[in-house]
């Protein structure tokens, strides 16, 4: 009796090792499938772009190309830092001073992709609608933005998010 | 049990590869309730949408580049220089949108007639699987034309993973295969939107194979009793699905012909700008109940989370209505509610395709609010208050009088020998 039941515990430990290798082994080779999927080489290399800001004329905006996405480059007037400036942090959905998402105070540079679903805002042509707060508004689902794109009203639950970029030269910036 | 084939070939390879049997097993003599009406059209129905999406499917797959920069433009070639190019698009769009009118009228006949009630809680579920999988289909699909719809649409819809806390951006990412939607996206797209129509195809199998087990539910949601309630499928179902085939056919050619675009967005057909969102995005109208509960929840998480219980609640709905009567026929209260959350679906539809905002949130919240309550709260109260009308003892009684009964008559139900 005690034989059989060492053999059973042997028998045991047999199948279920072997079945734990397996499910390694199954999962070693299911990751380069899965892995596959994620952004290749190629799409990673295109990852920054540079830019002149003096080109930008006090007021305007342009936009550029990051990753496939829009980035917004906005020259800000007095006004405009002003108004960014002065909001109490209370008032935030997203607290965050304008101070932390700027490296020169004229120059705003964010992500142009609306936080909620993903949809661009509008706010960068002369003629388009910036909302409530001097800033952007998506149209999708009505998410204003303002001037230091932070999220103010709507349904996005974070402000307009700031890419990694620094200033190369007095007035060119790396983005990425 | 073998059917006796006069022709020798059919004989021959019968007797090795027993094909002809299980062909005249299943789709010929197989006992039928007698008296199903023309709500149980649409299971067959359904399978000829699928059948004619894959044909079209294929042979656009033939003319069609899954690449940014040639995307959209031989979607413009197919509909203008290959030869009927337009009729096998047209035929796909469309067939898209009545594959969904088909298969939401056969849920809804399921939902009446308490088809998903014990024993057929298996297919019931498997059927919500089918739906499931059309819906992942036909939104990769949608993608594929590179309009400014498709690449929006993909857009928000793929962001609405990145509501998943934690892991939810890589995912996107790794969805995206980049940082935006782009080329890789619409390749992999187009890969998986051919390879799940055949999926759909192997669930489908398994949802008839289900369906044969216990045999289908019927008007009066009793079981069958014996031979005197049945008839041979073929040709009694084949004609009658054929006679139904041809109605189809009308409606769906109308379309085809004579207003292709009717249910599509002229958007889809200015080329994609990922710079430039459209004023006003808006899913196909056949996800338009979702996307009105999407939108319904203030939170994004809660947003995500509601529209996809919204079709998880079908899962578990036959341990939610304990009721032992299946057919509304007999449910007075039953079939009030039923009305009701008909009505409720429509509106949200309705409400789907309106901006969000102002009164149309709140009413989304409210009619979402009810779809929800009357899985979760209704169902479950009704087959506890609620006092069924007597059921008629067989399925001919009511039509034969009680000489349709069955004296003495072995009334197990019938069981696939």
């Amino acid at each position: 009796m005690a034989e059989t039941h060492e053999g059973d515990s042997r028998r045991d430990f047999l199948i279920i090792s072997t079945t734990a290798v397996g499910a390694v082994g199954a999962a070693c080779v299911a990751w380069p499938f899965i892995d596959q999927m994620n952004p290749a080489a190629d799409t990673l290399a295109l990852a920054s772009i540079e830019f002149d800001v003096s080109t930008v004329a006090e007021g305007q905006s342009v936009t550029l190309t990051w990753r496939g996405k829009p980035v917004f480059v906005r020259h800000r007037t007095p006004k405009e830092i002003e108004e960014a400036q002065e909001v109490p942090l209370d008032d935030l959905r997203d607290p965050q001073a304008d101070s932390d998402r700027v490296i020169k105070p004229e120059y705003l540079v964010l992500v142009g992709v609306c936080t909620h679903l993903g949809c661009v805002p509008l706010g960068q042509k002369v003629s388009d609608p910036r909302g409530d707060y001097d800033g952007w508004f998506c149209p999708c689902h009505g998410s204003h933005y303002d001037s230091s794109g932070r999220i103010r009203r709507g349904p996005a639950p974070l402000n307009l998010a700031v890419p990694s970029y620094e200033y190369i030269s007095d007035t060119v910036v790396r983005i990425g | 049990m073998a059917a006796n084939f006069s022709n020798p070939v059919v004989r021959w390879i019968d007797h090795r590869l027993p094909i002809f049997t299980f062909l005249h097993h299943e789709a010929h003599e197989y006992p039928t309730p007698k008296n199903l009406s023309y709500w149980w059209n649409f299971g067959s129905l359904a399978g000829i949408a699928l059948v004619i999406m894959i044909v079209t499917g294929i042979t656009l797959a033939m003319h069609y580049t899954p690449h940014v920069d040639y995307a959209f433009s031989s979607v413009e070639r197919i509909m203008r220089d290959v030869n009927f190019g337009w009729l096998i698009r047209y035929i796909h769009m469309n067939g898209a949108s009545f594959f969904f009118i088909v298969v939401y009228i056969h849920i809804f006949r399921g939902l009446y007639y308490g088809s998903y009630k014990a024993p057929r809680e298996i297919l019931w579920m498997l059927g919500v699987v089918i739906m499931l999988l059309m819906m992942a289909t036909a939104f990769m699909g949608y993608v594929l034309p590179w309009g400014q719809m498709s690449f929006w649409g993909a857009t928000v819809i793929t962001n609405l993973f990145s509501a998943i806390p934690l892991i939810g951006d890589p995912i996107v990412t790794w969805l995206w295969g980049g940082f935006s939607v782009d080329n890789p996206t619409l390749n992999r797209f187009f890969s998986l939107h051919f390879l799940l129509p055949f999926v759909i195809v192997g669930v489908v199998i398994l949802h008839i194979v289900a369906l044969h087990r216990f045999g289908s539910n019927n008007p009066l949601g009793i079981d069958v009793k014996g031979q005197k309630d049945t008839i041979p499928f073929h040709p009694y179902y084949t004609i009658k699905d054929a006679f139904g085939l041809g109605v189809f056919l009308i409606f769906f050619a109308a379309f085809v012909f004579f207003a292709p675009n009717y249910m599509g967005h002229p958007d889809n057909y200015i080329p994609a700008n990922p710079l430039s969102t459209p004023a006003h995005i808006v899913p196909e109208w056949y996800f338009l109940p979702f996307y009105a509960i999407l939108r319904a929840i203030p939170d994004k998480l809660g947003g995500v989370l509601f529209m996809f219980g919204s079709i998880a609640v079908l899962f578990v709905l036959p341990w939610l209505d304990r009721s032992p009567v299946r057919s509304g026929q007999f449910r007075p209260i039953f079939k009030i509610f039923f009305w009701i959350l008909l009505v409720d679906v429509v509106f949200l539809t309705w409400l789907g395709g309106k901006p969000a905002e102002g009164t149309y949130v709140i009413l989304a919240r409210f009619a979402t609010a009810y779809y929800f309550i009357h899985f979760l709260v209704v169902l479950p109260a009704l087959s506890i208050f609620e006092t069924p009308k007597p059921l008629p003892k067989s399925i001919s009684e009511p039509v034969l009088g009680a000489g349709g009964g069955f004296a003495g008559a072995t009334a197990a139900p019938r069981e696939k020998v």
